[in-house]
């Protein structure tokens, strides 16, 4: 489509990921859109049902110097998973057993890391996140309890492990649903008290983390500052407004992360 | 209140309304992941012959919910229009469905008659309804709302341009916001889901359609899709809100999950209509619902997911909204499977929200963990549209690159429109017509690439360039 004079569209497509400027045949897509619309449904079903190596991620967060407990929840086959999201909330009897035995003290935060609706997104960018998240955690002062990284796991789940780990509070890194431009997008899920039975309205969410989306460094910022937030006004969710940015402007947040990254 | 049919052999009894109810549904995984669903095909159809034979008087004699647990159900009774009932109070619900699709049933009946149905009573008459009953009895409907331009018109359909970006950029959404135009989308309301929740970039965002709408004289109108607290801040300070948004459910329960109530919804409602931004008319609430969510939020007291939904359109229509709608495939596949669940779904979500009165739309759409694809919207765009759906939502090329689904497109809208003739609410028709975007037809001219409108999107002073 360019030419020596640009075209407007191509401006335009280049600052969004959206569909737009896609012309049309009568009122209707152009072949190639149509193929390309499909060829991208068809990557975004296959990421849906891709499996989780939850061995390997527990592998790379050690590497970080993080504890960490693999645990399952009572729906680990897939299709199971999508239809029976309650028992992606509840874990089975070994795992709960196993983080029992942990007999873990109190803690601050637990994070959960859970396959959720793409495991490619959790393999790709729950490592990054947590890296970058670490040093702003050691800043406050935080207590971390360990990692709990979990197979057919749904946000609610974090809930149970939270109680069983003595977390104050839990955020549960988790692969979102996959959408025809972002198979990799990972959501993360801040409850304050965790304990099952916590809505959705008691709970912060950052959402479409990737480096297309909301950048891994700004997230894990937001994220230390909804945990400081929450600690200190013991709540979360819908009373908890993210003000991170007018805490710490954009350009601010990126250069100070960076120096912290070089500590 | 037991219920019994017998069949052959078998008798079929259920102790309950809500368990009839709920066993009378098509089948859906939803009411079969929360144990409700009927156990088998014959207890279905068993069920459907039992509710049939319900007057609608007991029907409102039996809430679903205690009057004195939950806010719903008082509101349900205490603003039910026992007078117009009184006309419909003895038919039974299989009788209530032949008086809905007979000839002789005008909409000024059913106009004259919403405030007179329980959502009890429309879930429970879908329920003995096929899909071509549903088309044919919501197109009776009429709900006409308005704010910037007029919306429900006979023989219109509207689009909601819905321009979202996965980072909130001014520029990417402006982008969005001209293609839709261009295609001739945008009647219903320009709505943005807005990636980040934060205050400042809520603000920002409604600045930005404010100065869009305002500087090219766009009769339509404006909305960012944040929690109502949020909004209700923004208002405080004066920030150029055109319409609150609110995700409700049908139960208190649900409701509280959301962290709404009946309160925060009047304040909101009040606060916005202060404002007195909307040249047409005062309707200043979009609303959103889905089935499964009360179910989802652990808060459906052993109701079916479809009643529970119509349950939600009562609290819709106690707030006088310009637009309702059901994002119904949005929702999940643990709530609605495939293709055929959504379908369903979507024409019981309009035929009862049109016949509470309400100002219908629907997401047409699916997620990717879903079994469906675009044949499915295809499918569901075009019976929607043959019922007379409000408005649908227009999304470039059907793919929403934030909220990660896919719903219907701006060449999607054109479809229908070209299929069965469908206007757009008037004051925007003759703004496209204006702008040199359509013909006198009402078709789009044909495409140029240097119109202002494109150029003008990345000048926008909040987009920042």
């Amino acid at each position: 489509m360019s030419g020596p004079r640009r075209d407007p569209w191509s401006v335009l497509q280049s600052r969004t990921p959206a569909r737009i400027g896609l012309g049309r045949c009568g009122i209707s897509l152009p072949t190639r859109e149509v193929l390309a619309f499909g060829l991208a449904h068809a990557q975004a079903r296959d990421a849906v049902h891709a499996s989780f190596d939850s061995t390997a991620l527990a592998a790379t967060l050690s590497a970080l110097g993080l504890m960490t407990i693999e645990v399952d929840s009572e729906a680990t086959e897939r299709s199971h998973y999508l239809r029976r999201p309650d028992l992606g909330r509840r874990l089975s009897e070994a795992s709960r057993a196993r983080v029992s035995g942990l007999k873990s003290k109190r803690c601050d935060l637990a994070l959960v890391v859970g396959d959720g609706l793409s495991a490619s997104a959790v393999a790709a960018h729950a490592p990054a996140l947590i890296a970058a998240f670490l040093p702003l955690a050691a800043k406050l002062g935080l207590k971390l309890g360990p990692v709990a990284i979990a197979t057919g796991a749904r946000v609610a789940l974090g809930d149970e492990i939270g109680v069983l780990l003595k977390a104050r509070a839990i955020a549960v890194l988790i692969g979102e649903r996959p959408g025809l431009s972002s198979a990799d997008s990972l959501g993360v899920y801040l409850t304050y008290d965790p304990r099952p039975g916590r809505n959705d309205a008691e709970r912060n969410c950052i959402s479409n983390v990737r480096p297309e989306g909301l950048a891994i460094a700004v997230a894990a910022f937001k994220l230390a500052w909804l945990i400081d937030a929450s600690l200190a006004r013991g709540l979360s969710g819908v009373a908890l407004k993210d003000d991170s940015e007018t805490a710490l402007p954009r350009e601010d947040t990126a250069s100070s992360l960076g120096r912290r990254d070089n500590d | 209140m037991p219920f019994h049919h017998r069949i052959k052999n078998t008798t079929y009894s259920f102790g309950s309304l809500a368990e009839l109810l709920a066993k009378a549904s098509p089948p859906r995984a939803g009411d079969k992941l929360a144990g409700l669903a009927a156990r088998s095909a014959e207890e279905n159809i068993a069920a459907k012959y039992a509710l049939a034979d319900v007057p609608l008087k007991s029907i409102v004699a039996a809430p679903l919910i205690a009057y004195e647990t939950d806010d719903v159900t008082r509101l349900i009774l205490d603003t039910h229009d026992a007078q117009a009932f009184a006309a419909i109070a003895s038919l039974t619900v299989g009788e209530f469905r032949e008086y809905l699709l007979a000839q002789e049933t005008t909409p000024a009946h059913l106009s004259g008659l919403a405030r007179a149905i329980t959502p009890e009573i429309a879930a429970a008459v879908s329920k003995l309804m096929r899909n071509q009953d549903l088309v044919l009895a919501a197109r009776k409907c009429r709900v006409v709302t308005a704010f910037r331009n007029t919306i429900g018109l006979p023989g219109t359909l509207s689009v909601r341009l819905q321009p979202n970006h996965p980072t909130d950029d001014p520029v990417g959404i402006m982008a969005a916001i001209a293609d839709g135009l261009m295609y001739g989308a945008g009647d219903a309301v320009i709505g943005i889901n807005p990636a980040s929740d934060s205050v400042g970039g809520i603000e920002r965002l409604l600045r930005l359609l404010d100065e869009c709408i305002t500087r090219y004289s766009i009769p339509t109108q404006a909305c960012v899709l944040t929690h109502i607290t949020t909004s209700l801040a923004l208002l405080e300070r004066q920030v150029p809100i055109d319409l609150v948004f609110q995700s409700i459910g049908g139960t208190e329960a649900v409701n509280r999950s959301f962290g709404v109530t009946m309160d925060l919804l009047r304040e909101a409602n009040e606060a916005a209509r202060a404002l007195r931004r909307g040249a047409a008319g005062q309707n200043v609430m979009y609303f959103e619902t889905g089935q499964g969510s009360a179910l989802s939020a652990n808060a459906h007291h052993g109701i079916d997911q479809q009643t529970c939904e119509a349950r939600a359109y009562a609290v819709a229509r106690a707030f006088d909204p310009l637009l309702v709608n059901s994002v119904v495939g949005f929702i999940g596949p643990e709530y609605l499977y495939d293709g055929k669940e959504i379908l369903r779904a979507a024409l019981e979500d309009h035929f009862c929200g049109k016949l509470l009165g309400l100002p219908m739309g629907l997401d047409i759409c699916y997620t990717n963990h879903a079994e469906a694809d675009q044949d499915d919207m295809d499918t569901m765009l075009t019976v929607l549209a043959a019922a007379g759906v409000t408005f649908v939502m227009g999304v470039p090329g059907a793919d929403d690159v934030m909220l990660n689904y896919q719903s219907t497109s701006f060449h999607d809208a054109l479809y229908a429109r070209e299929i069965f003739g469908l206007k757009r609410a008037p004051e925007f028709e003759g703004w496209l017509a204006e702008m040199g975007i359509t013909d006198a037809s009402g078709r789009l001219a044909p495409p140029r690439s240097d119109h202002p409108l494109i150029a003008a999107a990345t000048q926008m002073p909040g987009a920042g360039s």
